[in-house]
């Protein structure tokens, strides 16, 4: 790879506690998780980052549970470890879906939620998930515990409020009140970086979320308002027009992402009826 | 005793490989060896004014004053400098070798040597550009004429774009000095062009230099002529630093550097009756070639002596331009200027059926070649010309009729496309290569010496299994030797699926002459009394053939493989994503020698012309390519692998090995106008590829579907 | 490092970054898991952890650290892979053997009588350009489906 090992560093806690220590002594050390992104970052020369604390054998931040009508899942826990839970399928299977459709075999075996939402990517495939159900983001610092709501966590392209000094330990998912739907149009049918993505739940309450369509994954509240009061689709999707500002890239064209959104959108509205 | 020949025999480097035995040129080591790595340009175009190396001591650097010989890569022209002199061309132009014991120390070492270049403008556009490698005249009839006699005349203009090959196992060769002499190992498809351009450019007698070909890992014409720039690469190094140099490619190197598939316009005007039968055919062919010549020349040669598609007509013109752009070179791959005219052609025909209101199987039928009938350069087909057999079966099996009706006006699209492929190197080609094919006898039987590659697809097999037949012994008294210079004639490259009918059909002369001297003894026998003997055989061209350079007309190949795709394909009105059903694949081969082998062949060269299709882009942004990755250039999954149904004909050739024609390339040459076929049936008017859902929501509807629920019109 | 490599167990002086990769093909001396993209995004150089399939060249040395890895070279000691092994050499799962030893590995982990969609979802992470695929799907597939100890086919 782009990078020579000797010359990169790697603490290796024993606890949760431990790393937290660690990160208070010198919060700019890289979390490892799966290494699904970081390992990439660092073949290609994109991550200038050389120290690195390592959170893999921590099995405390591991564990899929529901405690009080909240579903708890542990920042390491893999996709695979998703896919597979019954929990899971049963309470948030629009998670299952994304995570099914995470990389091939081989990513989903390593890859986790926390590390999805750490490396703040808009094309993450679990952000629009977690946005549409409302979850909440634990964050974990030598000094205190503290919940971010999913939609406050990212402040603009790769940032998010979580502090130097701070891990995230673990995601919570309220009961979701309604029809979950999800889909992600990418490049070929695995293995497949996002074009565009979408959850959404249809309940008392609407919720949409988009991913890869601006700097961070979108929650689309003007539109789901529009559906939630019963507007037309059309006008959802003109609202979703002003909600959105998909971009060209290597992959694909601000103008077949916002088309696709507005069917999107309608696919779901249609699909949940 | 059971014949190989025509039996599924086990391939003989099958164990190797699923054991993680078999040695690419990354597994291997040599004592003393060092890493190479290439200083390239950034920009597309320039003149470069200075060079600035701050490397310490314990890093070898060389540039074009470490060549011995004439700097350039003996290929065709010798045009293209294997280390840059002052001229920059394209991007990723090679300038200046590093080489070190430690690979981490070439980390990031183009930072550390400073080009400075004042920066010219670069064309892109091959019709603007005003160097053309190569022009190609074909004329039949008179054209004039021909139009005379239509009843309308339709015009069309398509395009083919680059092509990446996509070996898993990149470009890598390990170069090795020694007295006045040098050795390199590689993964390559033609050892021998690798050696000639060694001679040329190291200034080394024949004899002094050798060139082993190791495992290789995919080529599809990737590994044709590009090896031969980087082993001379790795000997430039390994005569300065005369120790072994080890130079392997990681990907992004690899695809932003290396050949790709010529992007190419075609432009048809189209001359028909009102009952379908062509009059004429007008067609004017360019290629890209990218910045130097390279193997342009040879890809226009296929490329238009097939751009009249497998139909018969009396007045035919063909103009082929290659010209050079500001890009990378382009060079070999899979079907080699066919598949871009043969895309072409065929878009052209549903084009032309949809103007005359005439079903797309039935034009074809109407102007199929048939025996008896003349190709675009005037060669007279024989009883092996099976366009209509093949048509026919792909038709039936895949129930194109049924589902061309049936799925009118929905979002399912049936296309069918009709093709076929010389076998062999064009015209004089093969006599000029003169190449020549040994059989050594042994202990147990014969050991086969060819400068045949093994590369995947079963060259080491097929030819033991033509030997084994040929001298009536077992498939397992077969040896193949290395293709190692030093051992082994020039059998010509492994390209133009000549492998089985040009060099196979020279290892069966040597088995039957071979068996000849035998008499009435066993191999084994002869080898107790009399030692070991080795028969050497020639190409020696069928009789009858003539061909003509200048008129550009005769008998361009020896025989022709036809094929038949039929691709079953639903739009996804939502996203317009495509969904393949299934794909039907009929070839008419002459004789499937290894006929699990074949259909490998047939399977692998369908899912690469689906690709070419749907969704492999090479995206270039100022003359490089943007989505040098894996994760961006897209090749399927096996979660996009549709059901392919695959069948083979057999119309002996006479002149093959037992009847063997070429396969390996005409696979890739239909898939891409079938799928744009079957996009036109469900309403798309697409006449490029990829065929990506981005230029789907762009394409023309000229009748969009009726309307269903939750579908969506762009 | 220590880690049970191939049913034995090994001890390895490494950077606890190294790319498991490198690890196994420069300080153990296997080469047959192979590189062909860097950027896990091809599985050829998928081994099995635990018995998952991972790509080892974005997986740290530090990651490996007491568990069970499998390599193509230790195959025939997994669940299926004698039978994999010969299933495609037989039904032309493997031409140029780039891609292989990931996708024998990448299948060993599937039950016995797996349909077409669970191998294809399988080995969704492993790219092939020779065989199209169809090959190996029907490789896997006589794999999974032959009884007892794996049996030498094809005529010789």
């Amino acid at each position: 790879m782009a990078v020579d090992a000797d010359t990169l560093s790697l603490e290796r806690p024993r606890s949760v506690n431990e790393a937290l220590k660690m990160l208070a002594a010198d919060p700019h050390l890289v979390p490892l998780a799966g290494c699904t992104d970081v390992y990439v970052g660092l073949h290609f020369g994109t991550l200038p980052d050389r120290r690195f604390i390592d959170l893999w054998p921590l099995e405390e931040l591991r564990g899929i549970s529901v405690e009080r009508d909240v579903l708890r899942i542990g920042a390491l826990t893999t996709y695979t470890d998703i896919i597979q839970s019954k929990i899971v399928q049963k309470r948030l299977p629009m998670l299952a879906a994304a995570a099914r459709e995470v990389g091939g075999a081989q990513i989903q075996n390593r890859g986790t939620l926390g590390g999805n939402v750490g490396n703040a990517s808009p094309a993450g495939d679990t952000l629009p998930v977690l946005a549409a159900a409302n979850a909440r983001i634990v964050l974990k610092s030598d000094q205190a515990t503290r919940h971010v709501t999913f939609d406050s966590y990212y402040t603009g392209y790769r940032k998010s409020v979580r502090q130097p000094g701070e891990l995230i330990a673990g995601i919570e998912i309220p009961r979701v009140d309604g029809r979950q739907w999800w889909r992600k149009v990418g490049t070929r049918r695995a293995q497949a970086i996002s074009k565009i993505m979408i959850a959404a739940v249809r309940g008392r309450h609407v919720r949409v979320s988009f991913g890869s369509v601006a700097s961070t994954v979108i929650l689309a509240r003007k539109t789901a308002a529009v559906l939630q009061a019963g507007g037309a689709i059309a006008e959802a999707q003109a609202a979703l027009g002003t909600e959105i500002a998909p971009i060209d890239d290597i992959r694909s064209t601000g103008e077949y992402r916002l088309k696709v959104a507005k069917n999107l959108l309608e696919q779901f509205w249609n699909e949940t009826q | 005793m059971a014949r190989a020949v025509g039996n599924n025999v086990r391939r003989k480097d099958g164990d190797a490989k699923v054991t993680g035995a078999a040695k690419y040129i990354d597994d291997l080591s040599f004592p003393g060896m060092i890493y190479g790595a290439t200083i390239r340009s950034t920009i597309p175009r320039g003149i470069i004014a200075a060079r600035t190396v701050s490397l310490p001591e314990d890093f070898i650097v060389a540039d074009h004053r470490d060549i011995p010989g004439p700097n350039y890569v003996a290929l065709i022209d010798p045009d293209q400098p294997c280390l840059a002199v002052d001229q920059i061309r394209h991007v990723a132009e090679p300038i200046m070798l590093v080489g070190h014991a430690d690979k981490h120390a070439l980390i990031d070492v183009q930072k550390r040597v400073a080009i400075a270049g004042i920066a010219g403008t670069p064309n892109y556009d091959p019709e603007k550009s005003d160097l053309c490698f190569k022009k190609i005249s074909i004329d039949k009839g008179q054209i004039d004429r021909g139009f005379q006699i239509s009843d309308f005349v339709i015009d069309g203009e398509y395009r083919t774009a680059h092509q990446e090959q996509l070996y898993i196992e990149t470009n890598g060769v390990i170069a090795v000095p020694g007295d006045g002499a040098m050795t390199v190992y590689g993964s390559l498809q033609c050892p021998y062009y690798v050696h000639q351009a060694l001679v040329v450019l190291l200034k080394l007698p024949p004899e002094r230099v050798r060139v082993v070909q190791t495992e290789t890992g995919g080529g599809f014409g990737g590994k044709e002529e590009y090896p031969s720039m980087l082993a001379c690469h790795a000997a430039i190094l390994a005569r300065k630093a005369n120790r072994p140099v080890k130079m392997v490619y990681d990907r992004v190197e690899d695809l932003l550097a290396t050949t790709k598939r010529h992007p190419s316009i075609v432009r048809h005007r189209t001359g028909v009756t009102r009952t379908g039968r062509i009059t004429a055919m007008d067609i004017d062919v360019i290629i890209d070639g990218g910045a130097y010549a390279t193997l342009s020349a040879v890809v226009l040669s296929r490329g238009v002596i097939h751009a009249s598609g497998p139909y018969r007509c009396d007045h035919v013109r063909i103009r082929g331009r290659a010209m050079m752009t500001h890009t990378p070179p382009n060079g070999a791959f899979r079907g080699f200027g066919a598949p871009q005219t043969q895309f072409a052609i065929e878009a052209h025909i549903d084009r032309i059926a949809g103007e005359l209101g005439i079903d797309p199987v039935k034009l074809r039928e109407i102007n199929a070649l048939r025996r008896g009938d003349t190709t675009a350069t005037g060669q007279k087909l024989g009883k092996d010309a099976s366009a209509l057999p093949v048509l026919r079966d792909a038709v039936r099996r895949s129930q194109y009729a049924k589902k061309r009706r049936q799925w009118r006006g929905t979002n399912r699209g049936i296309g069918v496309s009709l093709f076929f492929h010389g076998s062999g190197f064009t015209g004089g080609g093969e006599v000029n290569l003169a190449s020549k094919a040994s059989l050594e006898l042994t202990a147990r039987g014969a050991k086969i010496l060819v400068a045949s590659t093994e590369i995947g697809q079963g060259t080491r097999t097929m030819h033991a299994q033509i030997v084994a037949d040929a001298l009536g012994v077992p498939f397992n008294a077969i040896d193949v030797h290395e293709a190692d210079t030093a051992f082994v004639p020039d059998s010509g490259p492994t390209v133009a699926s000549r492998t089985c009918m040009v060099v196979g059909k020279l290892l069966e002369r040597c088995a039957r002459d071979m068996k000849k001297r035998l008499g009435r003894l066993t191999p084994a026998q002869y080898f107790r009394k009399h030692g070991s003997f080795t028969v050497t055989s020639q190409y020696e061209p069928p009789p009858g053939l003539a061909w003509s350079d200048d008129t550009y007309a005769g008998d361009a190949y020896g025989s022709y493989a036809w094929g038949c795709n039929v691709v079953e394909l639903e739009v996804d009105p939502v996203t317009l994503e495509v969904r393949l059903l299934n794909i039907t694949a009929v070839a008419e081969i002459g004789k499937a020698i290894h006929p699990m082998m074949a259909i490998g062949q047939i399977e692998g060269g369908t899912a690469q012309g689906i690709g070419y299709a749907l969704t492999e882009e090479v995206v270039m942004k100022d003359g490089r390519m943007a989505n040098a990755t894996l994760t961006n250039y897209i090749i399927p999954t096996p979660l996009d692998a549709a059901p392919m149904d695959v069948g083979i004909m057999e119309r002996p050739y006479q002149y093959g090995p037992f009847g063997a024609k070429g396969v390996g390339e005409m696979p890739i040459d239909g898939p891409a106008p079938a799928v744009i076929n079957a996009l036109r049936h469900c309403g798309f008017d697409v006449r490029s590829i990829p065929a990506t859902p981005e230029r789907l929501m762009r394409a023309p509807r000229p009748q969009a579907p009726s309307p269903k629920p939750h579908e969506i019109h762009p | 490092m220590r880690f049970t490599l191939n049913g034995k167990a090994r001890t390895v002086n490494t950077h606890p970054m190294k790319r498991l990769l490198d690890v196994l093909r420069e300080d153990c001396g296997l080469t047959g898991t192979k590189e062909g993209c860097g950027e896990g995004e091809c599985g050829a150089c998928t081994v099995l952890i635990d018995g998952a399939a991972v790509d080892s060249c974005i997986f740290p040395a530090a990651h490996a650290e007491g568990r069970k890895v499998i390599t193509i070279e230790g195959a025939a000691a997994a669940r299926h892979g004698k039978a994999l092994q010969n299933a495609f050499v037989v039904h032309g799962g493997a031409q140029c053997g780039i891609c292989t030893p990931g996708m024998i590995l990448a299948a060993a982990p599937l039950r016995k009588g797996a349909s077409l969609h669970e191998i294809q979802t399988a080995l969704a992470g492993n790219l092939c350009r020779c065989t199209g695929y169809p090959a190996i799907f029907r490789s896997v597939g006589a794999a999974l489906k032959s009884k007892g100890k794996a049996r030498r086919g094809g005529r010789r």
